[in-house]
């Protein structure tokens, strides 16, 4: 909302700067977004009179000028204008002068002859037709207004004072409005308020005699009102009107539409004229559309109606959208002589999806959908009169026609202020309080107060006390620690996430942030057949974009897709990890949402650099007991892939990406991800840790090299060693695995390091040769190995 | 005898003085001190002086030992100080050579706000509850007194799973389920993902991250609110830092604010980072609506409460002085790699 400090000073007078204007009405809860000094882009541009206007010696387009300034000497100026004549008075920018959009006037010379300036045109001074009618769009302004050469021009334009510009919320319609902002005003600065109270001579006839309306659905129109003017004569508004409307970002029209838009911007109550001459019958009928029906609307669109919206129709068609916009069929014209004022209330639901269905959101139906005050119709169908008669543009009818189906009753609700106070914190006394009140329009009896008609926001004693405060003023209110004793705790899960975050740095992976959402086709992307049950995906209704279309059921797209974009920017040796949920449909309930840990890698990171970090984070959280199988997964290379288990339960899947897969995602390197479901992990982690004391005797250290069938595992043949050796063995592992010479075609050396320790003694060789013996024996039953000669 | 004795004493500490190195010193003590040493043999030849020389020549003889023996420690500790310093002035290495570094990842800048923000309210006695970020239409608006024909809910605005059914437009669901499931005192703060119809540019994005705090209890007023904000900011953006408290409208907080800080680039004169304005925006906030209170089963009569949102992008843009929110998203490691 666009207000004019000069428009505001006729109803208060606040006595201050723009600037701490703007700065009160901040604090009191009426945002400024900007304060902007009209003609400030103008400068150095006088009004000046044409003393002489002579050929160009050297041109034939141009013309030179003598023109008086207000100095001693005239200013010679060339122009290229052709309607420049002798005592025309035009704008002169002189040298030095800036214009809107930044221009600067210097002075120089036109083939030859010098110029001291420039003469404007409208457009050069961001003015239109409709600021100054009798101007013309080509060539220079001949100024009609009053002044003399030398003279300012903005002044003499009326290109000055202030204009700023607030942030309505949606719960304060009233404040879209020249009234309701100075209402604001007046309680900010506790200044009186004088407001208009219109008064109409008629003169015109019984309106009764000539205009019938009828309101069939009294819940979507729940007041219509509507006066008559006769014998308009059509033409431009008078300078004081247009530059009101010019300053509130409204462009001027002609004098009837101008009186409605003008009426609108002060009371807040969006108002419409009707063509009489146009109305079958003489009448109006406020109704719902009937199937089929359509309107052209003043924006010359033909526009299809549905049977929710309501209508202004005469006898037979309709003449308009009810609170949005009025139809081509019933304009205002030139040939107008008649007209019928609307001054109307709608419900605001209604006129918000009836707007938001014909996509065309206007003045008159953004202030509608927010609820207005049912009393404010007639006040400004009456100022709308008064108008007309100030302005002569024609004879108002008497008396007016008023369907209220309105409940206008104002409500009271009861004065707490023991209960305002504990909400806010203050001690303010209950003659603050109703002080504050009283400044804002509501009036207090007793211990009952009555909130005024353009309020409907306020319900409660909860939003009294927020009139009280804001005029109290916030920022004084005293700021006070909550009690102490409470206890903040993350819960084992948000532990358990900052310590895996922690991990996954340390491991060398960074973290990511990614789209909850996906498109479809990276289900494709990942090679999960028809059947897999990722594929079924909780789909957005309205989503952005097909991209991003479903929920995911996988972090491993993203991931890939990450890495991918990383790749394309030639980013070398990338590891990441995300953290983050993907959801999966479960029936009528909602989502299930599960938490999944993801890891990803590109470059110097192969499948076992992967699975030692995965094994890391795992040691990290205190997870044991992992055994990793090889396992196929649609979107992993199906001989290295693994499934990672901590005793029995399954923690999640690592491997190489399929190189198909990770080429679908612009990867061109082996890459390697793992995708862990985070919350099984938490689950797995041991909790007992009970101290173990350190070992009393020295270990021995045995090597055990077999060689086996090429395809046996390792963990498998570490697996027996363990069993077979039992409690005297503290450390097993692979030192080497070989293949090549010495070693027969299908088969492989594997080589263990065994540390071997008793609680209770030092082990003696023989024992310890006796242990690996074991260990042998078990080997080859279990295998068949052979001791690697 | 002394004589020799005493021709022993100059030889050896004469040698010792200037002996090289550790071996020399231990062929010089074989000599004079080992088993056949110079001194060795004197003493061996005391039993044939007079009973009143013997002891006195055997002190004599002693003391010489003594003294050589200290010398000898004195000079062994020297030299082998002497050799350790000539070792470690030849091991000297070029410093400026790069370190071997373990791979170290980068923590989100996203995710270290968040932790901090997290950390000052578990210090205020806080805590920190999650919830669906799929949500019901009842859980997002219905219960923060949202009705129906609110814009909030128009399908250009919010995503729509079903015609109950919403990616979450703030976390607030999860203080209406926190509030449904617990009794007063409640001290929470519930931060997390939601969604929006935004086309993604420098400042929106479709999915962004919240954190709504709540506080519910007895006698709870907008003093409390005032000072937890204050603590708030102050902790995130400097002990100096000023806020300000406007008067606002959401539909689920009654009286209602929007908190701003002094711009911190310009200190209120007005910059490109505040717009002009010389106060930043940070955050929407009020007290908890009698409505919003009735609904989740908790009297208002007896109970009042505060709540706030704040935007987490926006407060991890600021502190980095990030200029465009895509970056947050786009997962590039030359981004990453700078936090």
């Amino acid at each position: 909302m666009k207000l004019s400090l000069e428009w505001l000073s006729e109803f208060v007078d606040t006595a201050v700067s723009p600037e701490k204007y703007a700065e009160a009405m901040t604090l009191s809860g009426s945002k400024v977004e900007t304060v902007e000094a009209l003609g400030s882009e103008i400068q150095n541009v006088v009004l000046g009179r044409v003393l002489s206007v002579s050929p160009h010696p050297d041109a034939d387009r141009l013309s030179v000028c003598q023109v008086e300034v207000g100095r001693a000497a005239p200013v010679q100026i060339v122009t290229g204008a052709s309607n420049v004549t002798p005592d025309a008075l035009v704008p002169v920018a002189l040298d030095g002068a800036r214009l809107p959009g930044g221009k600067e006037i210097r002075t120089g010379a036109l083939r030859g002859v010098t110029s001291e300036g420039m003469l404007c045109s409208l457009s050069e001074l961001s003015l239109t037709v409709n600021d100054f009618p009798y101007a013309r769009e080509d060539g220079i302004f001949l100024v009609e207004e009053p002044g003399t050469p030398g003279q300012d021009i903005r002044t003499v334009l009326g290109l000055t004072g202030h204009v700023v510009e607030f942030e309505i919320t949606n719960n304060r319609p009233d404040c879209l409005s020249v009234i309701g902002l100075a209402r604001e005003s007046a309680a900010t600065f506790d200044k009186p308020l004088t407001l208009p109270h219109p008064a109409v001579t008629g003169g015109g006839g019984d309106i009764e005699a000539l205009l019938s309306v009828s309101v069939e659905d009294a819940a979507l129109c729940p007041r219509y009102t509507a006066r008559m003017v006769r014998g308009v004569k059509i033409g431009p508004s008078p300078r004081w009107l247009r530059e009101r409307l010019r300053a509130a970002g409204v462009r001027p029209i002609s004098n009837i539409v101008d009186i409605t838009n003008y009426v609108m911007l002060e009371y807040g109550q969006p108002m419409h004229a009707f063509d009489y001459a146009c109305l079958e019958a003489g009448r109006i009928v406020v109704r719902c559309a009937r199937p089929g029906e359509t309107l052209e609307t003043l924006d010359g669109r033909a526009r299809a109606l549905e049977p929710s919206m309501l209508l202004i129709a005469d006898a037979d068609r309709p003449i308009g959208v009810a609170g949005v916009m009025g139809g081509a069929n019933s304009e205002i014209t030139e040939e107008t002589r008649d007209i019928v004022f609307e001054s109307a209330n709608f419900n605001g639901p209604s006129v918000r999806r009836t707007a938001l269905t014909l996509g065309m959101r206007t003045d008159a139906s953004s202030r509608f959908e927010k609820g207005l005050d049912p009393t404010s119709t007639i006040p400004a169908v009456d100022r709308a009169c008064e108008l007309v008669e100030r302005l002569g543009a024609g004879t108002v009818c008497d008396g007016r026609i008023d369907i209220c189906g309105a409940d206008t009753a104002p409500r009271t609700l009861p004065l707490d202020p023991d209960r305002i106070n504990a909400l806010l914190g203050t001690r303010l006394s209950a003659d603050e309080i109703v002080s504050y009140l009283t400044r804002l329009g509501f009036s207090v009896r007793g211990k009952e107060v009555t909130v005024p008609s353009w309020r409907a926001d306020v319900e409660g004693t909860a939003d009294l006390a927020e009139e009280a405060a804001r005029l109290y003023g916030y920022n004084i209110i005293e700021s006070a620690p909550l009690p102490g004793g409470a206890l903040g705790l993350l819960t084992e899960k948000q532990r358990g996430e900052r310590l895996t975050r922690a991990l996954c740095r340390a491991a060398g992976y960074s973290e990511i942030l990614t789209y909850s959402f996906v498109s479809p086709s990276w289900l494709d992307k990942l090679a999960f057949p028809a059947s897999d049950a990722r594929r079924r995906c909780v789909r957005i209704e309205n989503p952005l974009g097909e991209d991003t279309g479903v929920m995911r059921t996988t972090a491993l797209s993203s991931m890939l897709d990450a890495l991918g974009r990383n790749e394309a920017g030639r980013n070398k040796q990338v590891a990441f990890f995300e953290l983050a949920h993907t959801y999966r449909p479960a029936g009528d309930a909602l989502p299930e949402e599960r938490p999944i840990l993801t890891l990803g890698a590109y470059g110097d990171r192969d499948f076992f650099a992967l699975k030692g970090a995965v094994e890391t984070i795992l040691d990290g959280l205190r997870v044991r007991d992992l055994s990793f199988t090889r396992v196929c997964e649609p979107s992993y290379h199906p001989g290295r892939c693994a499934e990672v288990r901590a005793g029995g339960v399954t923690l999640g899947v690592l491997g190489e990406v399929h190189p198909a897969v990770a080429e679908a995602f612009g990867l061109s390197q082996r890459t390697v991800a793992a995708e862990l479901d985070f919350l099984t992990v938490l689950s797995a982690r041991t909790h007992a840790e009970t101290f173990a004391p350190l070992p009393r005797f020295p270990a021995v250290s045995r090597d055990l090299a077999v060689v086996c069938a090429a395809e046996t595992p390792a963990a498998e043949l570490a697996a027996v060693i363990r069993e077979s050796v039992g409690g005297l063995l503290a450390d097993c592992r692979v030192f080497d695995v070989y293949t090549g010479s010495q070693i027969p075609a299908g088969q492989k050396s594997v080589a263990f390091a065994l540390t071997l320790r008793a609680g209770d003694r030092t082990l003696t060789d023989e024992e310890a040769d006796a242990l690996l013996r074991r260990a042998l024996d078990a080997l080859q039953a279990a295998f068949g190995v052979s001791l690697r000669a | 005898m002394k004589e020799a004795l005493q021709q022993i004493r100059s030889e050896a500490l004469t040698a010792l003085a200037q002996a090289g190195d550790p071996q020399e010193l231990e062929t010089l003590r074989i000599r004079f001190l080992g088993k056949k040493g110079a001194l060795t043999s004197q003493l061996a030849r005391l039993g044939r002086l007079s009973p009143e020389e013997r002891p006195v020549v055997g002190q004599l003889a002693n003391a010489i030992r003594q003294e050589i023996d200290d010398l000898l420690k004195t000079r062994l500790t020297e030299l082998q100080r002497a050799q350790l310093a000539e070792r470690l002035l030849e091991e000297t290495i070029d410093v400026t050579l790069p370190g071997q570094a373990p791979p170290l990842g980068r923590i989100h800048p996203m995710t270290r706000v968040l932790d901090e923000v997290k950390d000052i309210f578990l210090g205020m006695g806080f805590g920190v509850v999650e919830g669906p970020e799929v949500e019901t239409t009842w859980h997002c608006f219905t219960a923060l007194n949202t009705d129906e024909h609110h814009p909030a809910r128009d399908r250009q605005d919010t995503f729509y799973i079903a015609d109950d059914i919403v990616l979450r437009t703030q976390t607030s669901s999860v203080q209406i389920r926190h509030m449904l499931a617990n009794r007063p005192p409640i001290r929470i703060i519930s931060p997390g993902r939601v969604y929006r119809k935004d086309e993604v540019d420098a400042t929106h994005s479709p999915m962004f991250h919240q954190i709504e705090g709540l506080v519910v209890d007895r006698g709870v007023t907008m003093g409390h609110l005032k000072h937890t904000l204050d603590t708030l900011m102050k902790a995130i953006y400097g002990a100096e830092t000023r806020t300000r408290f406007r008067p606002h409208h959401f539909p689920y907080t009654e009286p209602s604010a929007e908190v701003d800080i002094l711009c911190y680039m310009c200190h209120g004169a007005g910059c490109r980072v505040c717009k002009g304005e010389g106060w930043i925006e940070l955050l929407g906030c009020g007290m908890v609506h009698p409505k919003v209170l009735s609904l989740c089963g908790i009297d208002p009569d007896v109970y009042s409460g505060f709540a706030f949102g704040i935007g987490l992008e926006r407060i991890t843009l600021g502190r980095f002085s990030i200029d465009d929110m895509r970056l947050l998203f786009e997962n590039d490691m030359r981004f990453l790699a700078q936090f």
